[in-house]
C-alpha cells in the first residue's frame, strides 16, 4: 500500500511539475463551460443534460493525452528500468499510476462543479441526475483512463500511445451505438450492447444508480489493469 | 550449501592456476571439520560475511530473437570485491545485469543474489541491490531532494531514517551544491551522481553500475572511482565498463565477457601474467647484422625473433624469450660480450589492453 502512495504521490505531482495538468484543466473547463453555455439559454431549462452527453466525446480526446506518458515517457528517458528494479511488484506501479491519472480527472471534475452549481443559482435541478451524471463521469473517466494506461505500456512513443488510446476508447464507444448494432450479425448484438461505454454511461446519467452498470464499470477498469500488467510483465516472458 | 559442487563449477570457468577464494575457503573448512567434528554447515553459519557468495550465476543463457546475448554464463561474487565488467559494446554486460536486477528474466540457468533466487524471490533480490542502468535514467522534472524522498519511499525506507540516509548520499556523492535544482537542469556528470546517490539510499550489500563513469569528465571519473573503491572495501561492487584503464585502476577481479560467454576471469595481475606467457624485449644494436643473428639463433632463452628494421648499420629486433629468463639483461651482456654498441633495450610490456584484444579478437574469429 505504501509503494502504491509513493507511486501515485510521484506521479501527482509530475503532472503538476509539467504543463500537462494546467493545460488539461483549463482547457476542460473552458470547452465543458462553452459548450455548456452555448445550448442552456437556448434550452431554458435548469438541467445539465446536454453536458454530460457531450462528456463521453470529450473524455476520449482529452484523457489518452493524460494516459499517454505514464508508460511511454518512462520507456523512452529509461527510468522504467529504475522503477522496475525497485522492490516493487509490477501491479502496484501499474495501480500508483492508474490512480494518479484518476486524481488528476477527480480533481478537474470537482472543479467544473462551478456549472452545475450555477444550474442550481439559476433554476431548480433535478438534484438525482446532477450526482448521476457526476458519479457517471468518473466511473466513465475511470474506464478511458484504463484503457488509455494500457495503450501506454505498448509502445514507447506518446504520439502512438495518445492514437493507440483514442482509437480504443472510441471502439469501446461506439459498439453500443444503435447505428454499430443495427448492421452487427444478430449474435453480437447483446455482447456488443453490453459492452459499450455509451449505454451504461447513459443508463446512470438518467439518475438510475444501478449495480450492473457500475459492476461493468469496476469490471473494466480491473481488465485493463490486469492487460497493463501483463504488458509491463511481458518483459520478463520467456 | 554444497562445496563440492561450487569448488568444482569454480575449477571449471577460472582459467589461472590459483586457487580461487571459494576453493581456498572449502578447503580449510573441510580441513577443520575432518579434524574437529564441527560440520561444515555450521562452520559456515558462523562465518557469514566470510564466505557468503553474495552473486553466483550458473549457466545463464539469454537471447534476443535469434542473436544469443548472454551465452552460459556463470560466475561468482563475494562481498567486499569490486567486480569489473569489462567487454566490448553489445557484449552482453548490460544484459547480464538486467537479469540480477530482476528487470529481464533469462531463458535458462540460474542465479542467486545474497541467497535469494532471481527468478523466484525477486522482490527480496530488488531489496538487496542498488541498480544504476547505463547513462543514468531519472526524471527530469523532479528536484533532487524530491526524487531521492520518493526513492525513501519505494524502498520503504522507516520515516525517522530518510532525512538522515538523503542526507548521507548527498555527503557520498557530493550533491551539496545542486540540491535546490531540477534534476532536469544538472550536467551529464551530476546526473551520474544523483544516479548513484540513488542506489546507494537504501546502503544495500550489492551495488550493480552499468558504465557508471561513461560521460563524465576525467576528474569526476576518478571521483567515482574512488567512490566505487570505497564502497568496495565493505560491500560488493559489479560494475561494467568498455574503458580499460578503469579496472585496472579500480577492480579486484575482471570478468572479460565477449558474445555473451565469459572469457576470462581472475585479477588484473593474473590475466596479465597468463596473458604474458613469454617476455617481449625490442632491442636496436649498432653491429653486424649477420653476425648478431647468428648469435640470437645460439641463445637458448629465445625462442623466436623478427628483424623489425635496419638502418645504416643499426638493427633493430623483437625477440620473444621464456618467461622469467630476465632477456633484456641477458641480451644487454651478449651486445657487451661481442662489442657492439646498444642503441634501444625496452622490455615490451604486456598488459590489460593486449588481454582484453586477444580474448576479444580470437573469440570473433
Amino acid at each position: 500500500m505504501t509503494n502504491i502512495t509513493a507511486i501515485l504521490k510521484k506521479e501527482f505531482r509530475s503532472y503538476f511539475n509539467s504543463p500537462i495538468a494546467y493545460i488539461f484543466i483549463t482547457f476542460f473547463l473552458g470547452i465543458s463551460a462553452w459548450l455548456f453555455f452555448r445550448g442552456f439559454f437556448l434550452v431554458n431549462q435548469a438541467e445539465m443534460r446536454s453536458f454530460f452527453g457531450l462528456m463521453p466525446w470529450i473524455f476520449l480526446f482529452f484523457i489518452p493525452a493524460v494516459t499517454m506518458k505514464l508508460w511511454a515517457e518512462e520507456k523512452k528517458l529509461g527510468t522504467v528500468e529504475i522503477l522496475m528494479t525497485l522492490p516493487i511488484r509490477d501491479y502496484e506501479v501499474v495501480i500508483g499510476k492508474y490512480l494518479a491519472s484518476f486524481a488528476l480527472l477527480t480533481v478537474t471534475v470537482l472543479l467544473s462543479l462551478v456549472l452545475p452549481l450555477s444550474v442550481i443559482y439559476l433554476g431548480n435541478p433535478d438534484g438525482g441526475t446532477l450526482i448521476g451524471g457526476y458519479i457517471g463521469l468518473l466511473l466513465m473517466g475511470g474506464a478511458y483512463i484504463a484503457v488509455g494506461l494500457f495503450a501506454s505500456t505498448l509502445t514507447e512513443n506518446q504520439i502512438v500511445a495518445f492514437i493507440f488510446g483514442i482509437t480504443a476508447c472510441f471502439v469501446l464507444l461506439i459498439i453500443g451505438e444503435d447505428i454499430v448494432l443495427f448492421n452487427a450479425p444478430n449474435w453480437l448484438f447483446p455482447i456488443f450492447s453490453y459492452l459499450g461505454l455509451g449505454a451504461h454511461y447513459s443508463s446512470i446519467l438518467r439518475g438510475v444508480l444501478d449495480s450492473r452498470d457500475i459492476i461493468y464499470y469496476l469490471s473494466l477498469i480491473g481488465f485493463f489493469l490486469y492487460l497493463s500488467t501483463l504488458s509491463v510483465e511481458s518483459r520478463k516472458w520467456r | 550449501m554444497d562445496l563440492s559442487l561450487s569448488c568444482r563449477n569454480n575449477r571449471e570457468f577460472n582459467t589461472n592456476f590459483f586457487l580461487t577464494f571459494n576453493e581456498f575457503c572449502a578447503i580449510i573448512l573441510n580441513n577443520i571439520s575432518y579434524f574437529s567434528d564441527i560440520s561444515v554447515t555450521s562452520l559456515l553459519a558462523d562465518c557469514p560475511l566470510l564466505f557468503n557468495n553474495m552473486i553466483e550465476v550458473r549457466e545463464l543463457t539469454k537471447s534476443y530473437g535469434s542473436t544469443i546475448a548472454v551465452d552460459q554464463v556463470s560466475f561468482d561474487a563475494h562481498a567486499g570485491e569490486v567486480l569489473g565488467f569489462l567487454g566490448p559494446n553489445g557484449a552482453g554486460k548490460t544484459t547480464t545485469m538486467r537479469i540480477l536486477t530482476c528487470y529481464l528474466s533469462a531463458d535458462a540457468g540460474s542465479a542467486t543474489v545474497a541467497g535469494y533466487d532471481v527468478f523466484e524471490e525477486s522482490v527480496e533480490v530488488r531489496k538487496q541491490i542498488g541498480y544504476l542502468p547505463e547513462s543514468a535514467p531519472l526524471y527530469a522534472d523532479m528536484g533532487v531532494i524530491e526524487y531521492l524522498n520518493f526513492m525513501t519511499q519505494v524502498r520503504n525506507l522507516p520515516k525517522s531514517e530518510r532525512k538522515e540516509r538523503i542526507r548521507a548520499v548527498i555527503d557520498i556523492c557530493g550533491l551539496e551544491d545542486v540540491i535546490q535544482k531540477d534534476i532536469g537542469e544538472l550536467s551529464k556528470g551530476y546526473r551520474q551522481r544523483v544516479g548513484l546517490a540513488q542506489s546507494l539510499i537504501h546502503d544495500p550489500p550489492i551495488l550493480i553500475l552499468d558504465e557508471p563513469t561513461s560521460g563524465l569528465d576525467p576528474s569526476q571519473i576518478i571521483e567515482i572511482r574512488n567512490l566505487i573503491k570505497n564502497i568496495g572495501q565493505e560491500k560488493l561492487v559489479l560494475f561494467s565498463t568498455h574503458i580499460l584503464p578503469e579496472v585496472s585502476a579500480t577492480c579486484s577481479r575482471i570478468l572479460i565477457i565477449n558474445n555473451g560467454k565469459i572469457v576470462a576471469n581472475g585479477t588484473p595481475e593474473e590475466l596479465a601474467s597468463q596473458e604474458r606467457g613469454e617476455e617481449i624485449v625490442h632491442i636496436t644494436i649498432r653491429g653486424s647484422q649477420e653476425s648478431i643473428e647468428a648469435e640470437l639463433n645460439e641463445l637458448d632463452f629465445v625462442s623466436q625473433w623478427n628483424r623489425v628494421d635496419t638502418d645504416n648499420g643499426i638493427v633493430g629486433y623483437q625477440i620473444h624469450a621464456s618467461q622469467g629468463s630476465d632477456a633484456a639483461e641477458a641480451l644487454f651482456h651478449v651486445v657487451v660480450k661481442n662489442g657492439w654498441s646498444l642503441t634501444e633495450l625496452r622490455q615490451e610490456s604486456v598488459d590489460l589492453e593486449d588481454v582484453f584484444l586477444n580474448l576479444t579478437d580470437k573469440e570473433q574469429v
